[in-house]
């Protein structure tokens, strides 16, 4: 087990090495190592049930890995409890929706803010003391097209928005890095437009790595393609690179004439 | 001779028994559902009624009376799986409890209306009745038949899980739902077959238990915290955790009261306690 | 929740934060509901014990909603801490003195540390293992308390308790009227730090917990901290009532710490509605007068319909009362 080293400035975001997790004989990951410089837009694809979700629950911390370590900015984060990375800058969203139903969508992300900013167990004050957490949730709701629901319980906004939800609950931790899992799972093609227009506004410090089957998504944001089948990296490059990879085609078409 | 350790074990050995058959249901259908049905020994009850019923105001033999308060345990059991329960398999975990808790103390009142709150004593044939000594052992017959009940009724139950088609689903069942299914496993019915099966054994033992602690309308209460000890300890969904917590709060509790009396149930709920935050899940749980 | 749900358009609120204010003012029925609980001095004048008995019963179903109505931890054993704080109260006001201010700071401070202990284990389990936890916990204090004979008075109860005059002035006498007004004003006293923990940051997180359990941690939130914190403060709210009833009614039984009145206050709450700051309120106002105009039957009649009332809760009115009364209204407002 590593100490938690001094941060040095270094230009990986986010690795890891010899990930590695089985259920009984059924291997979910192997042997994955993974580089996200600082800024990249990185895409995970690979065919159905070829771990990709449990790779970012790997390192996210709600799964615990058998072998290989994580490193955030450089700190080994093996050890740290999910709540301790994201407090490091390590935020997901979830391929299904995993939202706050009975808050509103502006109670939601005002948690989110007051966790990172350590306020959350002020029981002795009311929420709207806090101005200037309030604002700041407010502005990241305005800033993903949700600031007019705003105060709309959760459960009554409509799946598109409640995507959008999903990611501005993310932001709202400051991460420096961002897993999204399929942002774009389930929601119609004419509500996805604002679903990709934030991830393209995104900030450039921040490292992007996501899930996405749609490979018009993946041609237009992604900088770098990691494809990911049966629990191990079976090819990575440039989008063109992986285009033209006759492994990957066969790999992804002929699942996805099974699937 | 055999030391009076080795009868104390005994005796905490057939009571054992006897918390098993009470126990395996629920812990089954709680590993298998994750459905947390507390009116468990109001089944337990209603077979023990039934064989009162039975021998006092039909003169049925004992033994005749043990497979019918099985049946109507059982079949109580599914009509109340049908009409209720089936609707709060997704609720969430305090639904459940006083869904199952109401009724629970609906069957006690009913059980109380019709049979008063005195205890039923029931008269078991002669031969039943006695003891015999072994080397040096009092050993009392009825609690030798609770034992071989136990036994054949384990080996009856392990192998329908290990042997049958049916067993089979229900391992797969409990292992993995959503897997069971996309396997073409009807998971319903495996659950409301067990359930029957869970809740008739319930029945059964609730009948076998009034000649050795009675039977009153607390009995759903009385033997539900027992229950519930062995399900968690135990681990649920498992068959031989329920055997090995049965016999281990059987045998804690004999031997509680017959050397250390004052500490009273005292050290049975520490068992738990302790247990459970040493292992969450139970002894041979999964979780 | 808030005390009203949010409404479906969007209100012309002058800004965010005055929104989230505006959701914790006080609601004129609010005030209404306070106001009538001083009716009993004069519309009910021989029924003033029950009517404390109502206000600690409510208090402690308070205590309770915060952890299971709010956070989401289901607990069948919380009468330990009614039972720690009675008795606390109870032989202190048998060996240092009669005062009682001091006796209901003492006996919370009491509950809330035997609270914290326990937090560190309940905070750990969920689901089933937590329920069967908490229950065996509340036993096996019960039977702690059954065996310390010396320390409880055992079945026969703690004996010998004397109190003084409530500030010098009012005396507990057999009419009540100090009883009420003592645990009216303290019931008060602790709702208004109840109503303002619920609307502050720890209660939207609360509230986080009980919504999402999974997200939490994604959002960077210790909520084992948070649940061991509100589990503290709950088991001093619930030792605070605790100690009342030892003080007004001079008496402490093993009773108080029984699987019975862990059942009864679960019952209550329900009854009115868990997560609505009011619904232990209600439910213990409903679920005591029912109990005295029905002293008359046979406790197994009495179950049998709370065995009843159960199902129907769970079936039909799944958020208790006050759930039902808020569905209609809303109903009724969207005509």
């Amino acid at each position: 087990m590593s100490a938690v080293v001094t941060p040095v400035k270094t230009s990986i975001a986010l690795q890891t090495r010899g990930l590695s997790k089985s259920f009984g004989s059924l291997t979910v990951a192997n042997d994955i190592a993974l580089n996200l410089p600082v800024g990249a837009r990185y895409a995970l694809i690979g065919p159905n049930g070829a771990g990709k979700t449990t790779l970012i629950n790997l390192m996210t911390g709600m799964l615990a890995p058998d072998k290989g370590q994580i490193f955030l900015g450089g700190d080994d984060v093996t050890a740290l409890t999910p709540q301790a990375r994201v407090k490091r800058g390590l935020a997901r969203t979830f391929q299904i929706n995993t939202l706050f139903a009975g808050l509103n969508a502006l109670e939601a992300v005002t948690l989110a803010v007051a966790e990172r900013r350590g306020i959350a167990d002020r029981f002795w004050q009311n929420i709207a003391v806090n101005k200037e957490a309030i604002e700041e949730a407010y502005e990241i709701l305005v800033k993903l097209k949700l600031g007019d629901a705003c105060y709309q319980q959760t459960r009554e906004l409509p799946y598109g928005r409640q995507r959008l939800l999903e990611i501005a609950l993310a932001l709202a931790t400051k991460p420096k890095v961002l897993l999204l899992d399929e942002p774009a799972a389930g929601v119609p093609q004419d509500e996805s437009g604002d679903i990709f227009e934030v991830v393209a506004s995104l900030s450039d410090d921040l490292t992007l790595l996501f899930i996405e089957h749609d490979m018009h998504v993946v041609f237009r944001f992604a900088t770098h393609i990691i494809v990911l089948v049966s629990g191990a990296v079976f090819a990575e490059g440039s989008p063109s690179e992986i285009a033209a990879d006759q492994g990957v085609r066969e790999v992804y078409l002929g699942a996805r004439k099974h699937g | 001779m055999l030391p009076p350790v080795i009868g104390v074990l005994f005796d905490g050995i057939a009571y054992g028994m006897l918390l098993f058959l009470l126990s395996v249901g629920l812990s089954v259908t709680l590993g298998l559902m994750n459905f947390v049905n507390l009116a468990h020994c109001a089944f337990a009850m209603i077979g023990g009624y039934v064989t009162v019923v039975l021998m006092k105001d039909f003169g049925w033999n004992f033994f005749a009376t043990l497979p019918v308060a099985f049946f109507a345990a059982a079949l109580t059991s599914i009509i109340i799986e049908r009409i209720l329960y089936r609707r709060l398999y997704g609720a969430s975990d305090l639904d459940q409890v006083l869904l199952t808790i109401g009724l629970a103390f609906i069957s006690v009142s009913v059980a109380a209306w019709f049979f008063g709150t005195t205890q039923q004593p029931i008269e078991m044939p002669s031969y039943m009745r006695g003891s015999f000594v072994v080397m040096g052992l009092n050993i009392a017959v009825y609690r030798l038949f609770l034992v071989a009940v136990g036994i054949v009724v384990t080996i009856l139950l392990i192998m329908t899980v290990e042997h049958t088609r049916f067993g089979a689903q229900v391992r797969a069942a409990v292992d993995n739902q959503r897997m069971a299914r996309g396997l073409g496993i009807d998971v319903d019915r495996t659950f409301a077959i067990t359930f029957a099966l869970g809740s008739g054994l319930a029945g059964l033992g609730g009948a076998l238990a009034i000649e050795i602690v009675g039977l009153d309308p607390q009995f759903a209460f009385t033997y539900l915290v027992y229950v519930l000890i062995i399900v968690s300890v135990g681990g649920l969904g498992s068959i031989g955790g329920s055997f090995a917590a049965a016999c281990l709060i059987g045998i804690s509790d004999i031997a509680g009261k017959y050397y250390v009396p004052q500490l009273g149930a005292f050290l049975i709920y520490l068992v738990m306690v302790a247990v459970l935050m040493w292992r969450p899940a139970g002894l041979f749980g999964r979780r | 929740m808030a005390l009203q749900d949010a409404p479906m358009t969007t209100p012309q609120a002058s800004s965010p934060q005055a929104y989230l204010q505006g959701l914790s003012r006080w609601r004129t029925i609010e005030i209404i509901f306070w106001l009538a609980t001083l009716l009993p001095f004069w519309l009910f004048p021989n029924y003033l014990s029950l009517a404390s008995q109502i206000a600690v019963a409510a208090l402690f179903a308070l205590s309770l909603d915060l952890i299971l109505g709010y956070a989401g931890v289901v607990s069948l054993g919380h009468a330990a801490f009614f039972g720690v704080g009675a008795y606390t109260a109870g032989l202190f006001a048998k060996f240092v003195w009669g005062e009682v201010f001091t006796g209901l700071i003492v006996a919370t401070i009491m509950a809330a540390l035997v609270g914290y202990a326990a937090s560190f284990i309940v905070a750990r389990f969920r689901h089933l293992t937590l329920i069967m936890i908490t229950l065996g916990m509340g036993l096996l204090l019960h039977e702690a308390a059954n065996s310390a004979g010396w320390l409880t008075g055992g079945s026969d109860g703690l004996q010998g308790i004397e109190v003084w005059k409530v500030a010098g002035l009012f005396k507990f006498d057999l009419y009540g009227t100090t009883a009420y007004g003592y645990s009216l004003a303290v019931l008060f006293v602790v709702f208004l730090f109840t109503r303002r923990l619920i609307n502050s940051p720890f209660g939207l997180a609360l509230r986080g917990i009980r919504e999402n359990f999974v997200r939490m941690p994604a959002i960077g939130a210790d909520s084992r901290a948070h649940i061991r914190k509100v589990y503290t403060i709950s088991a001093a709210m619930a030792g605070i009532a605790g100690a009342v009833i030892a003080q007004t009614t001079e008496t402490v039984s093993l009773e108080a710490l029984s699987f019975e009145r862990s059942a009864d206050v679960l019952v209550m709450l329900v009854l009115g509605g868990a997560g609505r700051l009011y619904g232990g309120l209600v439910g213990a106002a409903i679920f005591l007068v029912a109990r005295d105009q029905f002293s008359g039957i046979a406790p197994q009649f009495w179950y049998f319909w709370i065995g009843v009332l159960l199902v129907v809760v769970v079936m039909l009115l799944p958020n208790g009362i006050l759930g039902g009364l808020s569905k209609i209204t809303a109903r009724w407002s969207r005509k």
